[in-house]
């Protein structure tokens, strides 16, 4: 979120003088707890969503029943207790949050002064109950009109299917079927927020799209659903999520996101994934168990996937390409940190389908502590997909003894005319290093933080400006007494 | 300024070091020579602060303070430079990036400002214009792909920038051409102050030529065992570690 200040600035100047004004009480509405077609139709009814919509939702509930839980991931956790969660709650009133920034956490705090965040800023993430904040909305809704003038759409999914019936029925669960995975058919049953885009032919979207500006409080949504669709000839870049950890009740996080490319368009989708990810000694954490899908479809399409993963207690995340347009081009590159008791099998899929297809993938793992990082990968080139491309490297920094680093590749060349490169590399930050750091007077902590961004650089420089800078500090933070 | 009492020092369960004694003041330049595997590097890092070298009997102060007592980033922020034997890669940052925050650490430490990004481009671009350093390398990630002797001339173009009061190089002669040589034994010379001292550990008197020792020291067998003027590098040269009775193998 903080990340997203110097383009929250620039909205400010548009805007002119933003409004201050009262937070109102929200109605606190709750779902009863658990899953059954009573709480969908619940869910529905508060969206006011059409009927269609409520029959999409039962059909991937209905299916939902009859799936299993995968556990093909390298991952072991307490598999959540369906039944245990509140699928819908509206936020919670300013009574049950806390009074000011004395009340919360310390170790919170201190990482948002090291990531430099305001405290006008630090108690909107901390979830404080201040009664005068930036009114988020206001801003967004000049966002929003600068937006419409060049026709582009961007609002809550619950909004679009009210106003763009017509969109959604054609794009929702076209590249993420309903009955896609388990966590995915969960999503469709019960998602309840999330972002819609459609940036029309020809447009190049005027600004880097950022959820901040949609989301009026704080906490994320737990299984957010998000669209975007790039009209022929368009260009996006989408930033996902925030380099400061923010408050969040829920634990188990299951969103679907599903980008459609069509011909000759580009979309960049840039994620910073920083949620709780437990104690030193594995307690609590969230579980991010995600599913984010891109389909090429358009001639000369194009598709970036950039990802810097450092929360979460469990990761369970493969943004996929699927290269369908002759000439489209698929990339994926991610920076995974896990630290202390934290898991990621995260990885990404490229599917061949078009002639002349290309895929890059650069994934930089990085455990310390007792984590565990899997980087599982597929490349696939179908029967028709003549001339191909792909480049892999995976490369995994271990810190320390106790950590684990996995690479899983699965390659499917069903094309003889496939060119396919694949290149692994697995190293530590020597004693070395670490001492001709300190030498030149580095701390320990500057020095894992240079070493570590040094080893991301591919990734890191990949990520728009405003964000990098934040997510370069993240890293440091993430691996903090990790070494020493 | 610098002053060893007694120094023993264990790498991995083996004593390295068996009681040496050095004193080194302000102006000074002393040179240490040695055969392989005498324990000079261990020095060099024992001085530092490096992790895995237990001092296990001595003491080590500099400027009047227990550096023992030190972390090796506090001793470089006391003005501790070793310019290493063999330099260190640091894969995707740049020596730019690297030297840049090394500096403000060095700064911070001393509770000075922070250097204006401007002004360090400048001051960095004059430190390896004066060691003949083309300017590109500076934006190349730490050693990495760079020569032996282009590490080396790195070393001294950190050196330069971060102006320690007291320099230990480890063989910085060894790899270097024999232009280069001379271009480094500059940047030596111009850390030579009545303000300042340097350690040069080395195994030839070519460098000597140039970066003319008041003291020479011959360290064996985990001491000093014989210290004298630059004449005691010729000789050594002359006779080898032989003529002086001392055994090669010591360590
Ligand atoms: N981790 C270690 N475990 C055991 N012995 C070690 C370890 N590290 C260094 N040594 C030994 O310590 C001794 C001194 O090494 P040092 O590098 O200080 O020698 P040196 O005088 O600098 O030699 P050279 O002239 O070859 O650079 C050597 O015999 C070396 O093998
Ligand atoms: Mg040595």
């Amino acid at each position: 979120m903080a990340s997203t200040l110097e383009t929250r600035q620039t909205v400010e100047e548009v805007a002119g003088d933003y409004k201050y004004g009262f937070v109102s009480d929200i109605e606190t509405v709750k779902a009863p707890k658990g899953l059954n077609e009573g709480v969908i139709r619940f869910i529905s009814a508060k969206k006011e969503e059409p009927e269609w919509l409520l029959d999409w939702r039962l059909k991937a509930y209905k299916k939902w029943l009859k799936m299993e839980e995968p556990d093909w991931a390298m991952l072991s956790y307490h598999k959540p207790d369906f039944q245990d969660i509140y699928y819908y709650a509206a936020p919670k009133s300013a009574d049950d949050r806390p009074k000011s920034l004395d009340e919360v956490d310390p170790e919170l705090l201190r990482v948002y002064e090291k990531l430099g965040i305001s405290l006008q800023e630090q108690e909107v993430l901390s979830g404080v109950a201040v009664d005068i904040v930036f009114d988020s909305v206001s801003v967004a809704t000049t966002f929003r009109e600068t937006l419409k003038e060049k026709g582009v759409i961007f609002c809550s999914i619950s909004e679009a299917a009210r106003d763009y019936p017509e969109l959604m029925k054609k794009y929702l669960g076209s590249v993420v079927p309903v009955a896609d995975n388990f966590y995915a058919a969960l999503n469709s049953a019960v998602f309840t927020d999330g972002t819609f885009v459609y940036i029309p032919k020809g447009v190049r979207c005027p600004m880097e799209l950022s959820t901040y500006f949609r989301i009026n409080e704080a906490n994320t949504g737990q299984f957010e659903r998000t669209i975007i669709i790039a009209d022929d000839d368009s260009y996006v870049s989408y930033l996902e999520g925030c380099t400061a950890p923010m408050r969040d009740e829920n634990q188990l996080h299951a969103a679907v996101v599903e980008i459609v490319v069509l011909e000759n368009a580009e979309v960049k989708y840039s994620t910073v994934q920083n949620w709780y990810p437990g104690d030193k000694d594995g307690k609590g954490g969230i579980y991010n168990f995600v599913t984010k899908r891109a389909a090429c479809r358009g001639t000369n399409s194009k598709v970036s996937w950039t990802q810097v993963e450092t929360g979460s207690a469990v990761t369970w995340k493969y943004p996929s390409c699927i290269l369908q347009g002759d000439g489209s081009v698929g990339e994926f590159y991610s920076v995974a940190i896990t630290n202390n008791y934290q898991q990621a099998d995260t990885g990404t899929k490229m599917i061949h389908i078009g002639k002349n297809t290309s895929s890059t993938i650069i994934s930089k793992g990085i455990s310390a502590g007792k984590a565990q990082n899997i980087y599982r990968g597929l490349v696939k080139v179908m029967p028709n997909a003549e001339n191909t491309r792909n480049f892999t490297q995976c490369d995994s920094l271990l810190i320390g003894d106790e950590c684990g680093a996995h690479t899983v590749p699965y390659i499917e060349a069903k094309n003889p005319t496939a060119q396919l490169e694949h290149e692994a590399t697995t190293s530590k930050i020597s004693d070395e290093q670490l001492f001709y750091c300190l030498q030149r007077g580095l701390d320990v902590e500057q020095s894992v933080t240079l070493i570590v961004n040094g080893f991301c650089k591919e990734v890191m420089q990949q990520l728009p400006m405003e964000f990098a800078v934040e997510a370069q500090k993240l890293l440091g933070i993430s691996l903090e007494g990790s070494v020493g | 300024m610098l002053e060893i009492k007694n120094l023993h020092v264990e790498v991995g369960g083996k004593e390295i070091l068996k009681g040496l004694n050095l004193t080194i003041n302000s102006g000074e330049v002393h040179a240490i020579m040695g055969p392989n595997g005498a324990g000079k590097s261990t020095l060099s890092y024992a001085i530092c602060g490096k992790d895995g070298y237990e001092i296990t009997d001595g003491t080590v102060t500099f400027n009047g303070k227990d550096l023992l007592e030190l972390e090796a980033n506090e001793r470089a922020g006391e003005g501790i430079f070793l310019g290493l034997q063999y330099p260190v890669e640091i894969p995707g940052v740049s020596n730019l990036n690297f030297l840049k925050a090394a500096l403000n650490s060095l700064r911070k430490y001393r509770g000075e400002e922070e250097i204006a990004a401007v002004d360090f481009l400048k001051l960095i671009r004059a430190k390896a214009a004066e060691l003949e350093m083309d300017p590109e390398m500076l934006k190349r990630a730490v050693n990495v792909g760079f020569s032996g002797g282009e590490k080396k001339r790195n070393e001294m173009v950190q050196m330069a920038l971060l102006d320690p009061i007291f320099s230990v190089l480890d063989e910085t002669d060894s790899g270097l051409d024999i232009d280069a040589l001379r271009i480094v034994a500059d940047g030596i010379n111009r850390m030579r102050s009545p303000k300042k001292a340097i350690l040069v550990i080395t195994h030839y008197q070519r460098l000597l030529d140039y970066v003319v020792p008041d003291f020479v020291h011959v360290l064996a067998d985990g001491k000093i065992v014989k210290s004298g003027d630059k004449s005691l590098a010729i000789k050594l040269e002359q006779d080898g570690y032989s003529g002086l009775g001392i055994n090669e193998t010591a360590a």
